[in-house]
């Protein structure tokens, strides 16, 4: 039954249930503890392929055009950027925005996913949540450097000082400070967590005391004990509940920053909801992104299996609908309430009706690029054939991604470059500065991430042997050749 | 194998200790010594004429307002022309050699170069003439110049520091016309009507009062 199949085929064998409830198998059924521990542990262990190297030096370049954008930034002052009266908020938030929602998918996998025991986030979650920390601290930079004097970026932070300075707790902005950075830090933890058996793992494989002692540090002396287990995996549930009010609560904050204003087009109460179910669908695409380069240059085609790929694009799918609900009630609202700025806003501003005196918005392509990516792309993926096809779901999420970077465009930018009164409109240009910058931290992540993938285990070694088909209790032993027992790494593994 | 000695199952404990007090040096450097108390009280520059503020204002007895003569109408409590200074010593000490600056000052028009010793950043918006209406001495804020031979900055300044009084002046009022007292102590009479003053004076405590 469990034939050699080839890379990208199903490799489900529909015939074998796990159990009697009828799931079945995420991947291959022939795939054996050892294989895991030796493709996941290899990676680290093995010379970078080419394919490495071919992302790893482009990002190392921009991850230097970001340093040297934030460097002239700091010395020339913010008037580098192109933000002015009235698009104070531009690009720099936008890509706050949108980093940080990025970041979301690796919460809701590691934790939700989690705890509704959903055994496919096992060969996506590592890698969500290392790309959910770097895109944090990617998101980070935009709000310390739009200060404009960011050796003062301790004032975000209540230190009594000599100047009585207090940070004002009654502002979102302050809220965000504190939903951003108690993200990043669970995130850390959870992440680090996480890896510790792994790490264990690739210390026990080393051959040379460098990276035994290297890898030993960090696996904080795991020794695989049951106990260890014990308190581990209850670790594990109590970070995953720490987590999970995170992933609603801070995007929520970080649109509160906007939704408490009074500006038409930020002053909504569906946006919480809304942005966290845009962060969720960002969050899920770049994984998928980054998922299918790495699938492809590191050969891990039977670790993340179509299966997975599958179940991704639903969820992308279902999340997309969510904000394409959110754009509609936006429209709804905005007639239905009789405000005439609202009105004004989204029927002129952003879907480009000539307002009285025939003019026409300046910004209607961006909505247009918004809607287009974000709603109309993803439907493809009712279609079967879209959700196994790994070019249609590589352009699609790219495209989704530059949709969620365009509804934080819309949302801030279209808002405010008009104001109440005519002679403060204006319209946003970025500099070069302004391009520099995103596509600089663009490239710092993907360094970062590139750097994680090559010298840690990039998925849970521990967590994907638990959902072979040699783990599950009810397994049948005669349909093909797994151990009998649950065994570690040290076991010989069976011939195939 | 063993690929840690045994004495690193300290290293939780070393580190941990480490990082406190490491953060605890780090929080008490910059907390003490990085603040206006430290880097600003104190200073004595010196000046270009050896002006004694002890002989002047504390033996002679001028009062600050002779020299500082605008300091109820302005932001700036001007420092002296050289002609206020003249108008005495073109009859007092005419041929001291202390003075010989001032005299050069005198015939060939250019000011003296008086080093500042209080100083606030350019963002603060100091008036003096609003502190003096609301009767604040002068001895609050530069202590006591009667008794300064080289005029030193006795308060940090801060906004702490201010914000201190602007919450709670009344200890820093008096009557009006003992403003320029070094001398002065709060009497009866004084605390018996201090509080009315202070519930009609109300001074801001808003960014906007100080920073525009």
């Amino acid at each position: 039954m469990s034939t050699a199949l080839p890379t990208d085929a199903l490799p489900i064998d529909d015939s074998v249930p796990i159990e009697d409830i009828g799931e079945r198998h995420l991947m291959p059924a022939d795939m054996t503890v050892s294989e895991v521990t030796t493709l996941v542990a290899g990676v680290t262990e093995n010379p970078a392929p080419r394919g490495w190297w071919m992302l790893f030096i482009p990002a190392v370049l921009l991850a230097g055009l970001m340093f040297a954008c934030i460097g002239y930034l700091v010395t020339a002052g913010v008037g580098a950027w192109g933000n002015n009266a009235p698009v104070y908020w531009a690009w720099d938030i936008t890509n706050f925005v949108w980093w940080i929602g990025i970041g979301h998918a690796g919460t809701l996998i590691s934790a939700i996913l989690f705890l509704f025991r959903q055994k496919w986030r096992t060969s996506i979650n590592r890698f969500a949540e290392a790309m959910t920390v770097f895109a944090v601290l990617c998101a980070a930079i935009f709000p310390a450097l739009h200060t404009g004097r960011p050796w003062f970026d301790y004032y975000l932070f209540p230190i009594p000082n000599q100047m009585n300075v207090w940070p004002n707790f009654k502002s979102p902005l302050m809220w965000d400070v504190f939903a951003v950075n108690t993200y990043l830090t669970i995130s850390v933890v959870f992440f680090f967590v996480g890896l510790i058996p792994d790490l264990a793992t690739i210390r026990d494989r080393s051959t040379n005391l460098l990276r035994k002692r290297i890898y030993g540090f960090f696996a904080l002396g795991w020794r695989g004990s049951h106990r260890h287990w014990q308190h581990y995996e209850r670790a594990y549930l109590i970070f995953a509940a720490i987590s999970t009010p995170l992933v609603l609560s801070v995007h929520s904050v970080v649109s509160f920053d906007f939704a408490t204003s009074v500006i038409p087009g930020w002053h909504t109460t569906i946006f919480p909801p809304y942005f966290v179910a845009g962060a969720v669908f960002s969050g899920f695409a770049l994984v998928m992104t980054l998922m299918l380069i790495v699938r492809a240059v590191f050969g891990m085609h039977r670790v993340v299996t179509l299966k997975h790929l599958d179940l991704m694009t639903k969820f992308m799918l279902a999340t997309s609908m969510l904000v394409g609900y959110a754009y509609a009630m936006e429209f709804f609202i905005a007639w239905y309430s009789g405000n005439e700025y609202e009105w004004w806003h989204f029927f002129h501003t952003r879907i480009g009706l000539a307002d009285s005196t025939g003019q026409r918005s300046p910004y209607f392509w961006a909505w247009v690029a918004m809607v287009s990516c974000n709603v109309l792309v993803p439907q493809i993926f009712w279609f079967k054939y879209a959700r196994r096809s790994i070019p249609v779901m590589f352009v699609a999420t790219l495209l989704i991604n530059v949709g969620m970077w365009f509804e934080r465009f819309v949302i801030i930018v279209l808002s405010i470059h008009r104001d109440y009164l005519p002679s403060a409109w204006g319209i946003f240009h970025p500099t070069l500065i302004d391009m520099g910058l995103y596509l600089g931290t663009m490239g710092f992540f993907l360094t970062m991430f590139l750097l994680f993938v090559r010298w840690l285990p990039m998925f849970a070694i521990a967590e994907l042997k638990g959902i072979l088909p040699a783990a599950q209790p009810s397994h049948a032993p005669d349909h093909h050749e797994a151990p009998e027992a649950p065994a570690g790494e040290l076991s010989p593994a069976p011939a195939e | 194998m063993q690929i840690f000695p045994r004495k690193l199952n300290l290293l939780p404990l070393v580190l941990g200790a480490a990082v406190f007090i490491a953060g605890g040096a780090v929080t008490f450097v910059v907390w003490y010594y990085f603040s206006p108390k430290n880097l600003q009280v104190g200073y004595a520059p010196d000046q270009p004429v050896p002006y004694s503020h002890r002989l002047h204002a504390g033996e002679l007895g001028l009062d600050c307002r002779y020299c500082h003569a605008n300091v109820e109408r302005s932001y700036e409590a001007m420092v002296p022309p050289t002609q206020t200074c003249m108008g005495c010593h073109n009859i007092v000490r005419t041929d001291s050699a202390r003075l010989e600056p001032v005299r050069q000052s005198w015939q060939t028009n250019q000011p003296v170069a008086w080093v500042r010793v209080h100083k606030l950043p350019d963002h603060v918006f100091f008036d003096h003439s609003v502190h003096l209406a609301a009767s604040v001495g002068c001895v609050t804020c530069h202590g006591r110049i009667d008794q300064m031979d080289v005029v030193r900055q006795e308060q940090p300044l801060s906004m702490a520091w201010c914000l201190d009084c602007h919450r709670d002046p009344g200890p820093n009022l008096r009557p009006p016309a003992e403003i320029t007292s070094m001398q002065w102590e709060p009497d009866e009479a004084w605390t018996a009507q201090v509080d009315a003053r202070v519930a009609a004076l109300n001074p801001p405590i808003h960014c906007s009062g100080c920073h525009r």
